[in-house]
Order: C-alpha cells, then sequence, then structure tokens
C-alpha cells in the first residue's frame, strides 16, 4: 500500500497501532466492499466478452472495444455529443455554483436559508412533465406561447423533436437539475471558514472583495472545490438521463445522444452487455483523466 | 454572524473605495441574484400550480401562469392510482419512511467515523482507500446493477427490506464530503485531545463532528434525498414492501393524459427532502451564527 515505504515489520507494528483506526472504518469498508467493489470487479471482465444476460458470458478479447472505434458511428457521435455537452454543462455550470455559493454566504441568515433552498431545490425534484410542458412543440408550450407573444417567432418551434434544438434544451435542463450537490457542499465550505482568516486578511492589507477571495477563500475552500469538481464531473459526463426522459430513446437523428444513451441502448433495449460495459469502460477512463487534470489542477491551491 | 459584520467592517476601513460603490454593487449582485433565482423557481412553480389545474385547465391555450378553479382532484387520482387493492398507501409511506430513516442514520455515521480516519489519521492503506472512494465515484456502469444483484441474491436477501438498505449502507460521496471538509481542521486540536488521553473513537464524535455541523447537514440532506428517491423495482416483488417512489412513479408514468397527476406525484415527493432540507439549513446557521469560532 503506497502510504508505507519499509519493511513489513514497521508496517505490521503501525498496523497494529491504528487498531481503533480499522475498527472505525470497518463498518464502511465493509457495506462499501459488498456492494461496491465486489460488483465493480465482477463487471470489468465483461467488456471482453459476449453477455446477452440469459447465456454465461464468452470470451471474445478486444472485438468490443474494436468494433466501437471501427464500425460504430454512432458511438463516435456520442462521444462528440458528450463533450460539447460536458463543455457547458461542467465548467459554465460550476463557476455558476461556485459564484451563488459565494453571494449567497454574504446575506443575511434569514435570506440565506431561502435562497439556497431555491437554488437546491431542482435537484430534489426530477420530474420532467413540467419540462416537456415548457417546451412542448405546439403553441401550448410556455416557451412557444412566450416567443409567440412577443413575436419572436411565427410558428411553433419544435424543441424536442428537431435536431437543431434537442442538444440545446438538454443542456439547459441538465444545467438546471445539476446545480445542487457541489452547489450545497460550496455553501457548507463557505461556512466552514474561519472568520479570523478574513480579520487577518484585512489588516494584511487586502482591499476589496476580489483579494479576499482569490487570497482567502479560494485556498481556504479547496477541499470543497475538489469535491464539487468531482461532482460536477460526474453529472457532465455521465449524463443521459434527461435527454432519455425528455425527448423519448433515441433522440432525433441521435443528435443528444450521450455516451450513457448509448450504453443503455444496447445493455437495455439490446440487451447485449458486453458492448455496453466496453462503453462504460470508456466513459470511465475518459472521467478519469478528466479528474486527474481536475486534482492537478486543486492540488496548486492545496499544499 | 456577528464575526461576519465585524469582518466587513474591517475591510471596509481598509478599502479605499467610497462605501456608495460598494453598495451599487451589492445592489447589482441582488438583482442578478434574483433574476437567477426566478429562473430556478419557476419550473417548481409551474408544477405546483400545475399539481393544483383540473385538467381542461392544464392544457388551455395560451397556457397561463396561474390557477383559476384549484382542485385537489389531481391528489386523490394519485392517490387512488396508488393504492392497491390489497396494500392501503399509508403502507408505501411507512415503509419509505423507514427505509429512508435508517439509511440516513447510517450512512451518515459510517462515513463520517471513514472519513475521520482518512483525514486525520494516517494510517497504512489510507491512500489507497481515498483513491478508491473516488474511482468509485467516476465508474458509472450499468452492468453494477446486476453484479449488486447477484450479491444480493447469494446473501439470500432479495425482496426484503435488507435489499433496499444494505446496497445503502457505504456512501463514498458522503466520505468524499466529509473528508474534505474535516481535512481543514487544524491538526492541532486532534493532537491535544490525544495529550489528553481520548481515543479515536471520542475524538472523532466529541472533539471533530461538533465542529462539522455544516458538512454534517449537508451529509444528512444528501443521504435523505438519496434514500428517500431509491427505486427498489428490481430487488422488491412483493406490493407490500415496495417504496413511494416505485409507486408513485407507475402512477404518474402514463403521459402527457396524466400530466395533473405527475405533478401532484412530484410535489408530494418533493416535501419531504425540502422539510428536511430547511430544518437541516437553519440549524447550520444558527450554530454558525453562535459559534464560528475554530480555533
Amino acid at each position: 500500500m503506497g502510504s508505507v515505504s519499509g519493511k513489513s515489520g514497521e508496517m505490521f507494528i503501525s498496523i497494529k497501532k491504528n487498531r481503533s483506526a480499522y475498527l472505525m472504518i470497518l463498518p464502511f469498508m465493509l457495506f462499501f466492499t459488498l456492494f461496491t467493489i465486489v460488483p465493480v470487479l465482477m463487471s470489468l471482465p465483461i467488456g471482453f466478452t459476449d453477455f446477452n444476460m440469459v447465456e454465461f458470458p464468452e470470451f471474445v478479447g478486444l472485438s468490443n472495444y474494436a468494433s466501437l472505434f471501427l464500425s460504430d458511428k454512432i458511438f463516435l457521435q456520442s462521444i462528440r455529443v458528450t463533450l460539447v455537452s460536458a463543455i457547458f454543462t461542467g465548467p459554465v455550470s460550476y463557476v455558476l455554483c461556485f459564484l451563488l455559493a459565494w453571494f449567497i454566504n454574504q446575506m443575511r441568515p434569514k435570506f440565506r436559508t431561502i435562497f439556497t433552498l431555491i437554488f437546491y431545490i431542482p435537484s430534489l425534484s426530477s420530474v420532467y412533465t413540467v419540462w416537456k410542458i415548457i417546451f412542448s412543440g405546439d403553441a401550448h408550450g410556455y416557451i412557444n406561447s412566450f416567443l409567440l407573444d412577443t413575436g419572436l417567432i411565427t410558428s411553433p418551434v419544435q424543441w424536442l423533436t428537431n435536431g437543431d434544438h434537442v442538444l440545446f434544451v438538454t443542456i439547459v435542463v441538465q444545467m438546471y437539475l445539476s446545480l445542487g450537490t457541489g452547489f450545497l457542499a460550496l455553501c457548507a465550505g463557505f461556512q466552514n471558514i474561519d472568520r479570523s482568516w478574513y480579520e487577518a486578511g484585512a489588516i494584511e492589507g487586502i482591499k476589496n472583495r476580489w483579494q479576499e477571495l482569490i487570497y482567502i477563500t479560494i485556498p481556504a475552500m479547496s477541499p470543497q472545490l475538489m469535491f464539487a469538481a468531482v461532482m460536477q464531473i460526474v453529472s457532465a459526463f455521465a449524463s443521459g438521463e434527461v435527454s432519455q426522459n425528455l425527448l423519448g430513446f433515441p433522440s432525433t437523428d441521435y443528435k443528444a445522444h450521450t455516451i450513457m444513451n448509448h450504453a443503455f441502448d444496447y445493455g437495455w433495449v439490446r440487451y447485449e452487455m458486453g458492448y455496453a460495459s466496453a462503453i462504460c469502460m470508456i466513459l470511465f477512463i475518459i472521467m478519469y483523466f478528466v479528474n486527474r487534470l481536475a486534482s492537478k489542477f486543486f492540488s496548486k491551491y492545496s499544499d | 454572524m456577528s464575526q461576519n459584520i465585524n469582518s466587513k467592517e474591517l475591510h471596509m476601513k481598509a478599502s479605499n473605495k467610497p462605501v456608495v460603490k460598494r453598495r451599487f454593487g451589492n445592489i447589482l449582485v441582488f438583482i442578478l441574484l434574483f433574476a437567477a433565482a426566478l429562473f430556478m423557481i419557476l419550473p417548481i412553480y409551474l408544477t405546483v400550480i400545475m399539481s393544483i389545474k383540473p385538467v381542461q385547465e392544464i392544457f388551455v391555450f395560451p397556457p397561463k401562469l396561474y390557477v383559476l378553479e384549484p382542485t385537489l382532484s389531481n391528489y386523490t387520482n394519485m392517490f387512488r392510482i396508488c393504492s392497491d387493492e390489497s396494500v392501503p398507501f399509508s403502507r408505501y409511506v411507512f415503509n419509505s419512511i423507514y427505509v429512508t430513516a435508517v439509511i440516513t442514520i447510517i450512512q451518515v455515521i459510517f462515513s463520517s467515523m471513514i472519513a475521520f480516519c482518512l483525514a486525520k489519521v494516517k494510517f497504512p492503506g489510507a491512500k489507497f482507500i481515498n483513491s478508491i472512494i473516488v474511482i468509485s465515484l467516476l465508474y458509472q456502469s450499468n452492468v453494477i446493477y446486476i453484479m449488486q444483484y447477484i450479491v444480493l441474491a447469494k446473501m439470500g436477501i432479495v425482496n426484503s427490506m435488507a435489499a433496499l438498505i444494505l446496497p445503502s449502507a457505504a456512501s463514498p460521496i458522503c466520505v468524499f464530503l466529509m473528508r474534505q471538509s474535516i481535512s481543514q481542521m487544524p491538526d492541532s486540536i486532534i493532537e491535544a485531545a490525544k495529550v489528553d488521553g481520548a481515543g479515536l473513537f471520542r475524538i472523532c464524535w466529541q472533539v471533530v463532528m461538533p465542529n462539522q455541523k455544516p458538512a454534517l447537514m449537508t451529509l444528512v440532506i444528501f443521504a435523505f434525498q438519496s434514500a428517500w428517491n431509491i427505486q427498489g423495482g428490481s430487488v422488491i416483488f412483493d406490493e407490500s414492501l415496495k417504496t413511494l417512489p416505485t409507486v408513485v412513479q407507475q402512477a404518474a408514468s402514463a403521459g402527457l393524459s396524466r400530466a395533473g397527476v405527475a405533478m401532484a406525484a412530484a410535489v408530494f415527493m418533493l416535501v419531504p427532502p425540502a422539510v428536511i432540507f430547511i430544518i437541516a439549513q437553519r440549524h447550520v446557521i444558527e450554530t454558525m451564527a453562535y459559534s464560528g469560532i475554530k480555533e
């Protein structure tokens, strides 16, 4: 285990010394191993097999991966869609989370509770019916009705079925829904900052709110910023639920078809679990490298 | 809060800018925030409004932002559709509350303990466990559910409450958040407690956790929310063991023709987590207002 270098004897003593720590992590590790680690390890080899969920998986080597990149045009398009949507729902939504949490933190407690609730409540409810009605393709939709009223358009726009608009609509709804986890963690992070640091900063000659933000707040919050970044990466890259619920499946011309949608297609529609597993593995590799990038960026702040 | 004002006053003194400019900036920020809040609340507002609209009003043209003849028929319809002949609606409510309460308590306790050890006790293997927890967040695969089912089946607990509760007992998200938060605490507090002869368990619950109220309350919110929304459809077959999300989803998923019922279901499912959220938030803000000092 990486953290210990030296002889096995030393390690044994150190393990013995930390008995109580091992006891305290035991309950979590027990269930984590049973229901996360074991299933993940069991699922790893599936990507190299042909598995239809009825017969025993048959080993096929790298052929799933080969056909993904060589003959599956829709997969390559899904990578493109995922990247485009991740660029918007990832960084943009992340900066928004941070700014919102920062502004809200400077309010009086009463307003703070109300505003935190308003910005968090969307992540509590994931009802897509209301979005279907808002973006409805006929004149009954709220957006269409509003745009027709103001004269910006002359005929209703098919938001949910026109291939030119579906990705845009998905991104808007995804951003709306994905604000929550990171935002709330950042709010808690702001409250964790020792007030005396600001006072010390004022004495040291910090002039305005921006300097305070850059020299005190951001470094002090780097753990929460890292957490929010990971959550944002996961929700941005593993998105798919929104387009599935909003646009139906598959979306028009696969224009809003993310990698997760592709995995759903092969896993739960065609029952080709081996292929679906290979798709998920590639998504994992992408997310892993983006995550490495993010942690490199944040390790500059936390020393 | 008093300290917050203090620090603000302090840096106002330090700032050379005139106060008027700062006030203008505040108003601008407030207006932007208000606009953003409006955008965030609008879909929720529409959901609530549509849940009390009679059918003929939901698809009226042009669509209205208010309701003319409010009715509770969508709610009564939802209860009627959800109730099975043999299972009363209250049974689902009880199941949901039971599962949610147990999962929330287990998750918060388990993840707090391991998070404390990972952040502050440098035991052999800590780094390895840390990276596994983050990696497990990144690995999203639909094959995992099949494997989880196999594990549950091997344990012989498919179609029981345990099948809903145990897979959620360990939440890597909660550990990650808590660990990040505890890592900000100065080591000196923990060292001092050690010198006083306190064991790790006591340090965790009597020294660290009282200082981690914001993170703890965030944990409660996350845990409650995820537990409340667990879809047990694939591991629970008995009607009497099902939880609210599964049955409510069934009632709401009949396309736009049941839009009113779907809205009612959404509002109904939204209320408990929202209440927990408000309680937790107020608790955080109040405790931080009176005891924001850490060292």
